[in-house]
């Protein structure tokens, strides 16, 4: 098994080394330059001069990038071309914030999505089972700008509920902080609870179909002791997989949401730095994206190592 | 909201020492007896145009929540007021002989910056300087006519011009042009004589800004708090207002202005200023080399139906020159140029041609809404025998590698505070920023003639004139001016619009106060 993980985190590491360079390759074919940025239609050839020797930006491509690379082995993001503040400063605590708000959507979908997935498994067929799936199905087919902002215009500007915006900053109480981003916590529940439930029923439905379930039913085993202590353990390899995928979507996909709610978080960050060409910033927002994907990857293919016995304990040979 | 008509106070008055103009000068014709500002509250500003790596840099100011930010903290030089005409604020009063070839300014005295030390024509010098020479401000070019800045005394900076130019005022007016303490350096924790104190900045997010409780200018300085919160997403902006988390939000959808003046709670603030949109012809590049050509584009625009359409009608016609009407110097004698296709087919004959195939390069990079614009002139240019194919553009780039470079493109300018300032940066022959290529001896002549000319008549009938060439000749057709398009909440008091900028010449949070 111990083999199995270190596999596992020697192929993370290639692919965040082949990320930064298609990042770094991507962010160099982008037409214009920061300089340019900065200074917009006031540019004139002197004061761009000026501005790309002050920011280094004379040097080759290679150089850049190999400096860059050997400054975020060390930990060192670099700087913001733009305001020569170290990126780190600017982006961790941005992460923070995703993560706060990611954290608070799955700590009500994944319980709610998986839940859900089993109650309307047991009952399949139920007017229940019908009603969550159509329900579900509805709330994933929206966009999710468009649910924002029919929950903005029905939550927040008629009924005035909750603010619109995700207004957070440092210091702020956790009563307000979660006034602030429930809307967006709604938002990204309904987009997620769909797959996690779909999912999760699926899959204890096929474990239901198995012979070692039906013994336990005919020993006479009440159904929700059939169900939580027979069915549920073995069908939870592929829903682990689909909350990974769900929680990766959480963190490093709500740029959408982030930009709806105003919310300082870093998929606001990543756009900004994009149209400022802040190539520090960008290559870090993107490199910390592609961490939480691998990372969230690895944790569900161990978790389903540990949980399935097969993989746990691979057989040698067959005896 | 008539401040089109600048009232007519005469230069030389203006010149010879505005110190009497006083406060009531700064709210001109505004203030009745139940509009005394009141003193307290929090105004919260939600403003797109902001990013992670703003600071307070005087260079590098370009945005719209940097430059509002920059303006609470700090005091410009001199202030243009709603009527557009160039009023004292740090400099107090100033003197010019014949030829306005040098300046004496005189520094307002007993002002003190937010850490304590006392305003003197160091910091002046100190804050001008850093614009010229080897700079990478974005003002450079316009510092580069001060041949020297000097301090003459405490209370007293002179500048020399490489020219003469009589409106030096207005120039100093730019929004770069802000001051700060000598030798001051710490962009991210600006020091100012502003009306208000940085209390936590969050570039890009949020700031919060405390009032100045020794603010000099009588009137301003009302509400306690200025909460500043960037919402680049134009939705996100108008929601937050709908909502009442904001009491104020700038660049408005033009879509939805007819929608939000139905909300009783809102009030739209409309800046007509010098904001235009333009269609730039290389004038060195065939066909546009001909004269003829020009104007056949020039005619073969229906301008009142792209006002409709590309700005929802928030603004007003264009008569390819970048004057403003709001411009005392508007030439409002040269008649409107008419959609006329069959005068645009006489030209083409003129210049030998049956027809013409153009490709117009075209982003919304140029201006929210110029791609549709494109569109429109298509359809309107056909008739007259013009054919023109659009080129869509990236909007990341456009300004290095389609503006100034394309034959035929589409790009705009923001309003300059004087006349010249506008002629010279587009249009003489020897700018940078001359974005139609069009060179012409007689144009930059009257131009620098009239520059440094004190007798406000006859400076009148060269930029008439000079208006004339550019509309008759010129490589740019300009076929409408855009409203800036603030809205704020009726709580919101003492808000006008402003012929520069919107966010009343971003000085919004200095006037207003809260009812």
């Amino acid at each position: 098994m111990a083999w199995l993980i270190l596999q596992r985190l020697g192929l993370g590491v290639i692919t965040l080394v082949l990320v930064s360079m298609l990042v770094f390759t991507g962010t160099e074919i982008l037409p214009g330059d920061v300089a340019a940025a900065i200074l917009g239609q006031n540019a004139t050839p002197e004061s761009l001069a000026a501005l790309r020797q002050e920011l280094g930006l004379d040097s080759g491509p290679v150089a850049r990038y190999l400096a860059w690379a050997s400054g975020i082995l060390h930990g060192d993001l670099g700087q913001s071309l733009a305001n020569r503040q170290p990126v780190g400063e600017l982006l961790w605590p941005r992460f923070g914030n995703t993560m706060a708000l990611a954290g608070y959507a799955a700590v009500i979908a994944v319980p709610l999505a998986v839940g859900l997935g089993i109650s309307s498994a047991a009952l399949r067929g139920s007017f229940f089972d019908r009603a969550a799936n159509v329900v579900a199905l509805a709330t994933v087919s929206l966009p999710e700008y468009f649910l924002g902002l029919l929950l903005i215009l029905f939550v927040s500007v008629q009924w005035g509920l909750l603010p619109s915006l995700a207004d957070t900053w440092s210091g702020m109480g956790l009563a307000a902080w979660l006034q602030a981003t429930t809307l967006p916590m709604l938002v990204l529940v309904l987009v997620t609870v769909a797959q996690i439930m779909r999912m999760t029923r699926t899959t204890v439905l096929a474990v239901m179909d198995q012979p070692f379930i039906e013994t336990a039913c005919l020993k006479g085993l009440p159904m929700g002791r059939v169900v939580l202590v027979h069915a549920v353990p073995n069908a939870l390899g592929p829903t682990i997989n689909v909350v990974a995928f769900n929680l990766t979507y959480l963190i490093a996909g709500v740029v959408l949401v982030e930009t709806i709610f105003n919310y300082n978080g870093l998929g606001r960050f990543m756009v900004d730095a994009v149209s400022k060409r802040d190539v520090p910033m960008v290559q870090a927002a993107a490199m910390v994206f592609a961490a939480v994907h691998v990372v969230m990857n690895m944790l569900a293919d161990i978790a389903a190592i540990a949980l399935n016995p097969r993989l746990r304990h691979p057989r040698v040979k067959e005896s | 909201m008539n401040h089109g008509q600048p009232s007519q106070i005469g230069r030389r008055g203006l010149l010879a020492g505005a110190a009497g103009l006083s406060a009531l000068a700064l709210f001109p014709g505004r203030l009745s007896a139940q509009d005394t500002p009141r003193r307290g509250g929090v105004l919260r500003m939600g403003l797109g145009g902001g990013s992670t790596t703003d600071d307070f840099d005087l260079r590098k100011l370009n945005d719209w929540v940097p430059v509002n930010q920059a303006y609470m903290v700090m005091n410009g030089l001199v202030e243009i007021d709603a009527e557009n005409i160039a009023r004292p604020e740090l400099f107090e009063s100033w003197e010019t002989g014949e030829g306005a070839g040098e300046w004496l300014f005189r520094v307002r005295q007993g002002i003190t910056f937010h850490n304590g030390k006392t305003l003197t024509a160091d910091d002046i010098v100190y804050s001008l300087n850093l614009h010229r020479g080897d700079s990478s401000s974005a003002a450079r070019s316009i510092a580069a006519a001060f041949s020297d800045v000097r301090k003459v005394s405490q209370h007293e900076v002179r500048i020399t011009l490489t020219s003469g130019n009589a409106d030096l005022p207005y120039v100093l007016s730019d929004y770069h042009f802000l001051v700060v303490p000598e030798g001051f350096t710490d962009w991210t924790n600006p020091i100012g004589t502003g009306p208000f104190v940085p209390e936590s900045i969050e570039p890009g997010v949020r700031a919060r800004f405390r009032r100045n409780p020794d603010y000099w200018k009588p009137g301003c300085a009302n509400v306690d708090t200025v909460e500043v919160i960037v919402i680049n997403d134009i939705a996100a902006r108008t929601n937050a207002l709908m909502s009442g988390q904001v009491q104020v939000i700038n660049n408005l959808d033009l879509k939805t202005v007819d929608l939000l003046a139905r909300n009783r709670n809102l009030e739209i603030v409309r800046s007509k200023g010098g904001q235009h949109y333009t269609f730039l012809m290389d004038c060195t590049k065939a066909p546009f080399s001909d004269a003829n050509v020009r104007l056949a584009v020039k005619h073969a625009v229906d301008r009142e139906l792209l006002l409709k359409t590309a700005l929802l009608g928030n603004g007003a016609l264009g008569n390819d020159h970048p004057i403003p009407s709001s411009d005392r110097f508007f030439n409002s004698e040269l008649p409107q140029r008419p959609y006329d296709p069959d005068k645009a087919r006489f030209h083409l004959r003129q210049a030998g041609l049956e027809g013409l195939t153009l490709t117009l390069h075209s982003s919304d990079a140029a201006f929210p809404g110029a791609v549709d614009a494109a569109a429109i002139y298509r359809t309107t240019a056909a008739p007259a025998g013009i054919e023109v194919a659009i080129q869509r553009e990236p909007a990341d780039g456009y300004w290095d590698n389609v503006w100034m470079k394309a034959p035929f493109c589409m790009s705009y300018w923001g309003g300059r505070p004087t006349a010249d300032q506008m002629l010279t940066i587009a249009y003489a022959s020897g700018s940078a920023q001359n974005d139609t290529h069009w060179a012409s001896a007689d144009f930059d002549r009257l131009l620098t003639e009239a520059r440094a000319l004190l007798d406000d008549s006859r400076r009148r009938e060269i930029y008439w004139e000079l208006q004339r060439m550019i509309h008759d000749d010129g490589g740019a057709m300009i076929p409408m001016f855009g409203d800036y398009l603030d809205a704020v909440s009726v709580k919101v008091k003492g808000v006008t619009p402003h012929p520069m900028f919107n966010l009343m010449g971003a000085r919004m949070a200095e006037k207003v106060w809260l009812d």
